[in-house]
């Protein structure tokens, strides 16, 4: 199994999530993890999709995928010619003797504290899922009180964009 | 499906103000909905007053939502047009569930129409209140929840041209009470808005000239065709291409009548119940030239030692089947006529190119002398019924010699359903309806109405089993009253007769409730003394139907001259058949086509030992 990323766009229309989602689920595709949110153009919302398969059920994935009405466009991210990005916020315990080293695990990661309390800090911090993981397990130590993480968004590099196209589908059909 | 099969009439309409009831049925008179089946309640209501004084559309009223929706089915198989059927919310649209599913399996082009409680009770658990579009998400092309009555002529300009092209399917449109019935404008035609709805109809190029390259070496070919080629209307095509060719034919359960039985070039049906001569030759083809067709697991047995040594070359409209369960060595993603078309040309242009450079191609003849010797030495046939009794076999068989191609049959689910399928000759493509994916009992008796109401001049009969009529026979009374005289031929084996034969064969004659005749002290194995409860002769004449009983074989012509003869009124006969009957040949679920018997432990010899 591998890790593959999608980038899906579809119609700002309400049900196209759970569409999205019951395909995923009927079919037996596991999803790793979906962002969906507003791009450029206000009818159409973006989803980045993780999905872990097979190269042949990827293609089933896409094809079926495809098949939504509802979906416009569906585009294979190469994870070398993309820059992923996930959020993480997480609360660390942290008093008046550890807030120094925590802050500092904090700068390293280029992460930002973004609230303080005499016993805990919240830390806020974007990047690839392996930084996260690795600056998640640099503030273990100290107690990770609450986490939350948002899944991956995913864009290719250089001047290419993969919606043009599909921006002027969707103008020709309005 | 072609785009004239649902094309809407060009007229110009509007803007006109009126209620979203009355845009709703105008929008139905102008996609050209011709007939329409359903049953009013509270929150479709509305839509029911202005289709009282509409003179172009029809309004069927059914006894059940399902019958509406298999109604909806046979209608559109029967005519290329899409069938229509309507359901008020909560229960009558979850009655439509069955048929909505059933016709998404058989990629058949229906649009359903539901009530739907009023927009802000939505959410609420009002009464009568059910997320259809959530419920038939998974068994509809597409559904739509209207809310707003402006949106009507659009959506239902988008739900038929959706249900129509690319490959067809169901789609349903859920209509809140409110947008109903509030003030609207009509306009008439809409711009549909469908940005990401693009079916690929024109076939590449190349791929073709690949096919038919492949096809011209190919020493072991099988034109292995499937529903496409009928809802894409090729038929004339296929046959040149298969008298271009010389090329074996099988057509599948879905495709019966795409290509005459008689024709000498076509082998019979592949699949679980296939002839020997067509699961065989796909188990030893070289090449399988699969033109709308799916690779079904009734098709394909198991599917790791299907057609072990071919290549494929796999047309369809929808990507999403092409290596789904069999990688294609040739894909070729298009419409089954315009793919066919092409090929044509390309074939020719080998024949004459192997013609010109004095090379041997489109050779078959090695391959034609193997297929004719397992043609003739495991014809598709049946044993003899006991003395006195009617065999159900022989009873099909008769029906089809005596109404002949012309007529449209349809069937329900089960033993019935594959004797049809093997011993009625299909010459012409729309004349065979059936429920062949979702394999739904109770089918037959509806979409027969539905395919009689949409060709009021066709024969229509429908071959069932007393199983399946008890689940859906209150249709009878809808044709009765509705003057659609269809004919109904009962195959009353007093028991679930394929679930029986599964028994027989894998569950040591232990008749767990298949017989539907007696009570449960009645262990089936024993002779079948029906009990006549239900009586289906008096069940039927209560229905307003004639109805007769044939239980001896002697009889048997003249209670099909006399149903033949009765054409004011349906007419329904309980032929009361041998309940040992089975289907051969068989290939075991699970198990291998190579493993087809041809009649109960009767494995055909194909000289396996010499490979």
């Amino acid at each position: 199994m591998s890790k593959h990323t999608l980038s899906v766009l579809v119609e700002n229309k309400p049900g196209v999530l759970a569409r999205i989602a019951a395909l995923f689920s009927r079919r037996g595709f596991n999803i790793d993890s979906l962002a969906v949110g507003p791009t450029e153009h206000p009818d159409i919302s973006r989803m980045t999709i993780v999905v872990n398969v097979e190269d042949l059920p990827l293609e089933q994935v896409t094809k079926q995928l495809n098949k939504l009405i509802n979906v416009i466009k569906i585009v294979e991210l190469d994870p070398s010619a993309a820059v992923r990005r996930e959020l993480m916020l997480v609360k660390v315990r942290a008093d008046a003797e550890t807030r120094s080293q925590v802050t500092e695990i904090v700068q390293l990661f280029r992460a930002k504290t973004v609230d303080v309390s005499p016993d805990a800090v919240t830390i806020e911090a974007t990047g690839s899922g392996d930084k996260l993981e690795a600056m998640l397990k640099m503030l273990e130590p100290y107690g990770v009180k609450e986490l939350v993480q948002s899944g991956m968004v995913a864009i290719g590099r250089g001047a290419r964009s993969i919606t043009d196209r599909s921006l002027r589908a969707v103008e020709r059909s309005a | 499906m072609t785009e004239q099969a649902a094309a809407p009439v060009p007229q110009h309409a509007g803007p006109e103000p009126m209620t979203g009831a009355q845009s709703l049925i105008r929008s139905l008179e102008a996609v050209g909905a011709e007939t329409v089946f359903g049953i009013p309640g509270g929150a479709i209501l509305p839509a029911y007053d202005p289709l009282m004084d509409s003179t172009k559309v029809r309004h069927i009223l059914v006894r059940h939502e399902q019958g509406a929706g298999h109604a909806a089915t046979g209608y559109a198989q029967a005519t290329g047009k899409v069938g229509v059927c309507m359901a008020t919310s909560g229960p009558g649209a979850t009655n439509l569930v069955t048929p909505i599913a059933d016709a998404y399996m058989d990629s058949v082009p229906i649009v359903a129409i539901t009530g739907q409680v009023a927009s802000k009770a939505i959410g609420t658990d009002a009464f009568q209140e059910a997320d259809i579009c959530g419920i038939t998400m998974p068994i509809t092309k597409h559904n739509f929840l209207v809310t707003d009555a402006a949106d009507i002529p659009r959506v239902i300009a988008e739900a038929f041209h959706i249900a129509a092209t690319g490959r067809p399917g169901p789609v349903l449109v859920d209509i809140a009470k409110d947008a109903l019935q509030a003030r609207t404008v009509f306009r008439w035609p809409v711009e549909t808005q469908l940005p990401g709805y693009r079916p690929v109809t024109k076939p590449h190029a190349k791929q073709i000239r690949e096919a038919a390259k492949l096809l011209a070496t190919s020493k072991r070919p099988v034109l292995y065709v499937g529903g496409g080629v009928l809802k894409a209307q090729a038929t004339t095509e296929l046959r040149i291409l298969a008298e271009l060719t010389g090329a074996p034919v099988v057509t599948t359960l879905m495709a019966l009548g795409a290509f005459p039985d008689s024709h000498d070039q076509h082998l019979g049906m592949p699949g679980m119940h296939g002839s020997v001569a067509a699961v065989t030759a796909l188990q030893k083809a070289d090449l399988l030239f699969a033109l709308g067709t799916r690779f079904d697991d009734r098709v394909t047995g198991r599917l790791d030692t299907f057609a072990p040594f071919a290549k494929i070359v796999h047309a369809d409209i929808d990507p999403a089947e092409i290596g789904k369960n069999r990688a294609a060595d040739v894909p070729i993603v298009g419409d089954a006529r315009e793919i066919i078309a092409d090929l044509i040309v390309a074939v020719q242009q080998e024949q004459s190119a192997a013609q010109a450079a004095g090379e041997a191609r489109f050779e078959y003849g090695a391959w034609w002398e193997q297929l004719n010797a397992w043609r003739k030495t495991y014809p598709v046939g049946y044993d003899p019924a006991p003395e006195g009794m009617l065999s159900p076999q022989q009873v099909i068989e008769r029906i089809g010699q005596k109404v002949g191609p012309d007529a449209i049959y349809a069937a329900g689910v089960g033993q019935h359903q594959m004797w049809a399928s093997q011993f009625i000759n299909f010459e012409k493509p729309a004349t065979w309806l059936n429920s062949g994916g979702a394999g739904t009992m109770g089918y037959a008796v509806p979409a027969a109405m539905g395919a009689k109401a949409g060709c009021p001049d066709a024969t229509v009969w429908a071959i069932d089993g007393d199983g399946c009529f008890q689940m859906t026979n209150q249709e009878l009374v809808t044709c009765a009253l509705n003057n659609i005289p269809i004919k109904v031929a009962i195959i009353n084996n007093g028991s679930l007769g394929m679930v029986r034969q599964w028994q027989t064969l894998f569950y040591n004659q232990r008749y767990s409730n298949t017989v539907l005749h007696d009570g449960p002290e009645n262990d089936g194995r024993g002779p079948a003394a029906g009990t006549r409860i239900p009586d289906f002769v008096k069940l039927s004449e209560a229905m307003g139907c004639y109805a007769l009983r044939c239980e001896r074989p002697e009889d048997l012509d003249a209670v099909i001259d006399k149903a033949m003869a009765l054409n004011d009124a349906p007419v329904v006969i309980d032929f009361i058949v041998h309940q040992d009957a089975m289907v051969w040949p068989m290939v075991a679920a699970g198990t291998s086509n190579d493993e087809i018997l041809a009649a109960r432990d009767v494995r055909p010899d194909f000289g396996d030992e010499n490979d």
